[in-house]
């Protein structure tokens, strides 16, 4: 039940909503939850309504830590 | 043309072999130091998903590492009780339009499950996606009666309680909600209390905390001890997360890690915390397993009363008979026993003809366990 999948919000459609899409298909989502969503913007939608905001910089930052991890694991 | 904010958000960053490989190397240089197995509980049935999806429990087993699945899955955890309510009523109540997400309509009960019943004359049920969907009928059905029936944890709950002051807003006098509303930290707490298993910590289940952030944890390292990590749900999200558990533990350093920072904001999401303490209220709940917890539930506060239907409606949510099915759906919630070790599992217990609901919500143990392992006794 708390799957959630990352997807990109393509429009907003007034009303608190707006469309986002995610593994190919599009749905319409309920953006009360998160004010001052943007065209573009990557959010996890939960049972219809998006519930968190992607943070591209931190993704940007666990990518990173995967990339280091040999040297990483070398150290320990 | 790909952008690369979508790379960066693509899924196979989290499944590739190579990172998974790593990790579990990370994790092997960590458990060396450490009793093995160190148990491990994942609380959230979706994280049971990801370890049986992509094969890691038995690539964890060689590491040192056990997983032991928790109570996080909200239709399993939902007595029967709630779900006899509601078949009551649709069956001997026109002009109703129950709604409810999937699974909780395959749900067995001694009076049968939601989707065989046949409702009263002029009532009937409907399955939807989101609760918006049951809002929507309420305002195209003014003749009708709708009843949304849902069960959700703190990631579930604003959603629904949205529909509830969309509701009041609009005035809207044929909408109410059957409600089981569960929450996980006073969960945790009588897990550890119970103290039939040795957990030597936890994955805390990210959607989860999506909406309650990083405090509400606090308690188990603080009080207990525990380390515990709040993690993503792809296979290197767990696993980051496992990594961080052991390496607590080897450092002996509890503490509430966030390695799903990119979802997980420390203060949670506040816009659905208002939400939630200005509609609902704390109740002690009574969850499938683990008997009643203290503060664990929450229901409408008396203000919204009428868009309550247990109260509108005077349902009674009481324990009925336990049938004597031999279900240990409980056993199972708890963490006592895997899915294997009971006697229904894969002979009477099946997808297609489930005996309780462990075995119906795609995030229920047996399920999981029924579609994924391989080497289930069948």
């Amino acid at each position: 039940m708390c799957l959630a999948i990352p997807g990109k919000v393509i429009s907003l459609e007034g009303n608190g909503t707006g469309k986002v899409k995610y593994l190919g298909s599009t749905v319409l989502a309920n953006f009360s939850l998160i004010p001052d969503l943007k065209v573009g913007d990557w959010v996890i939608v939960h049972a219809g309504f998006a519930i968190s905001k992607l943070d591209q910089k931190e993704a940007r930052r666990t990518l990173k830590l995967f990339k280091e991890m040999e040297k990483l694991s070398a150290i320990e | 043309m790909i952008s690369k904010k979508s790379q960066t958000f693509a899924l196979n960053n989290w499944r590739s072999r190579e990172t998974v490989g790593k990790l579990l190397e990370l994790i092997a240089s960590r458990t060396r130091f450490l009793k093995t197995p160190v148990k491990i509980m994942e609380v959230c049935g979706t994280h049971t998903m990801t370890l049986h999806r992509f094969g890691l429990k038995p690539l964890l087993k060689q590491v040192g590492v056990e997983m032991i699945s928790g109570p996080g899955c909200p239709v399993c955890i939902t007595p029967d009780y709630f779900h006899e309510a509601i078949i009551d009523l649709i069956t001997s109540q026109s002009n109703l339009i129950v709604c409810t997400f999937g699974d909780m309509t395959r749900v067995p009960t001694p009076k049968g499950a939601l989707q065989t019943v046949v409702p009263k004359k002029g009532s009937k049920l409907q399955i939807v996606y989101s609760p918006e969907e049951a809002l929507e009928l309420a305002r195209e059905n003014p003749e009708k009666e709708i009843i949304f029936f849902g069960a959700g944890f703190e990631t579930t709950i604003p959603g629904i309680t949205f529909t509830a002051k969309k509701a009041f807003q609009e005035k809207l006098s044929n909408f109410s909600l059957l409600t089981a509303f569960w929450l996980i930290p006073p969960a945790l707490e009588a897990i550890i209390n119970s103290q039939e298993l040795a957990i030597s910590g936890f994955i805390y289940p990210g959607h989860v905390s999506v909406i309650i952030g990083e405090k509400p944890y606090s308690f188990v390292a603080q009080k207990y001890g525990l380390p515990g990590a709040i993690a993503g749900f792809e296979p290197a999200d767990v696993l980051l997360g496992i990594a961080s558990v052991v390496k607590q533990l080897k450092d002996n350093k509890p503490e509430v890690d966030n390695v799903y920072k990119r979802v997980v904001r420390p203060e949670g999401n506040t816009q659905a915390l208002t939400l939630m303490s200005e509609m609902l209220e704390e109740v002690d709940a009574d969850w499938r397993g683990l008997g009643v917890i203290p503060r664990s539930g929450l229901q409408l506060k008396p203000v919204y009363a009428q868009f309550d239907a247990r109260r509108r409606y005077g349902l009674k949510l009481l324990p009925g008979k336990i049938t004597a099915s031999g279900c240990r759906c409980g056993d199972v919630i708890k963490g006592l026993i895997s899915p294997q070790e009971c006697p229904l599992f894969a002979r009477v217990c099946q997808p297609d003809n489930p005996k309780g609901p462990c075995m119906v919500s795609y995030e229920g143990a047996c399920l999981i366990e029924y579609k994924y392992s391989s080497g289930a006794k069948r």
